[in-house]
């Protein structure tokens, strides 16, 4: 082999602070869990001055209709956990699957979220309603904590299946990135042939060549050159997706016998 | 590279998974069924000791909690400090109104 006229290099950008990443996504969690919690203290408190109608108001509440919710969110926090740990192994289709599950159970939830709260509207509860302004001051206050809290988780259930969506077209999308090189010496290498040749030293490919009009080559790579693409080394969007959505479960965990259940 | 983090990383098995899970849809059951007794005030205690035992489970396993490094349970411990701290001084003062004033 003779000295060669041209040099190129592919630079693969990889780096990932992973724990970094989960560090960061953990802290805002915690926010979350005070936003909520704010709330929480609100409710302790209307609750601890209005005992009475608090239970009253909530024996409007479907509690088949919760329970289900209930299921259907500790199932899609599986499938979320199974998702990551069939990535981790390597297996990517099964992953995809499973989240495609857990962004299904996700709109589930939504639908029978639709029903429950168009009933209550149908009903005339809802907020500065004729019929809702009735009531006893504490059952306003509860239906008023309702509409708010199981609203804001809500909007944290839809945010949590936007988010899982696009983890999983990052999952299911393979990497095709053109990377371009421009050799220093290529004019030297005007007239000769391109070929890609084999350990073997077959000529896999006998390609083109190189005239004066050439300036640059390029490789269509279909390994990530960046850490855009989800994949068993880079799993780390995908946990913390997993994270938030779990924190999503575990503030319904929370909600649901405090609404629910006090009948 | 960017591999290290593969040695580091606990891999928890799919039943594991599956049992959490199990766990999770019986407690959810004794919730319900519980929430039917005449526990007076301790119902409101049984339904909140219930959902902590669960959010734990999701918190260790789910959210791989327990295979994380310390830090992150105390940063989870401290927010939850904070937390206790704002709901016992607002009831310190809803408590006492009615003495005071």
């Amino acid at each position: 082999m003779t000295s060669t006229a041209a040099t190129a290099k592919v630079e693969f950008h990889e780096h990932h602070d992973y724990t970094g990443g989960k560090i960061g996504m953990w802290l805002f969690l915690f926010t979350e869990l005070l936003l909520f919690g704010g709330m929480f203290i609100v409710y302790a408190v209307y609750r601890y001055q209005y005992p009475q109608e608090f239970h009253q108001a909530a024996m409007e509440l479907n509690t088949l209709l919760g329970t289900i919710n209930t299921i259907v969110l500790l199932t899609s926090s599986l499938s979320m956990a199974l998702s990551i740990a069939t990535l981790q192994r390597g297996k990517r289709k099964v992953s995809l699957a499973f989240l495609s599950f857990t962004i299904f159970c996700a709109l589930v939830f939504l639908v029978n979220k639709y029903f429950e709260w168009s009933d209550k509207i149908h009903h005339g509860i809802y907020p500065n309603s004729e019929e809702l302004l009735n009531f006893e001051k504490g059952e306003v206050l509860f239906f008023g904590l309702y509409y708010m809290m199981t609203g804001l988780h809500g909007i944290h259930v839809l945010a949590g299946a936007i988010i899982l969506s696009i983890m999983a077209y990052f999952i299911a999308k393979r990497p095709s990135e053109k990377y371009y090189f421009y050799p220093e010496k290529l004019k030297d290498l005007q007239g000769s042939k391109l070929v890609i040749i084999n350990q073997k030293g077959e000529e896999i490919w006998n390609g083109a060549t190189i005239n004066e009009s050439v300036d640059q080559f390029s490789v269509n790579i279909k390994r990530p050159l960046t850490d855009k693409y989800i994949d068993k080394n880079n799993i780390g969007k995908l946990e913390n997706s997993g994270l938030y959505w779990h924190l999503v479960d575990v503030i319904w965990i929370f909600l649901f016998p405090l609404f629910y259940l006090i009948t | 590279m960017s591999n290290h983090h593969e040695q580091e990383q606990h891999l928890i098995s799919y039943s594991t998974y599956f049992l959490i899970w199990l766990g999770l849809l019986a407690l959810t059951g004794v919730t319900v069924a519980v929430a039917g007794f005449k526990f007076k005030n301790l119902s409101v205690v049984v339904a909140l000791v219930i959902a902590s035992i669960k959010s734990i489970l999701v918190f260790n396993y789910f959210m791989h909690l327990k295979y994380e490094e310390a830090f992150f349970r105390v940063m989870l411990f401290v927010t939850l400090t904070f937390f206790v701290i704002f709901i016992t001084l607002t009831f310190f003062d809803y408590s006492f109104r009615g003495i005071i004033f």
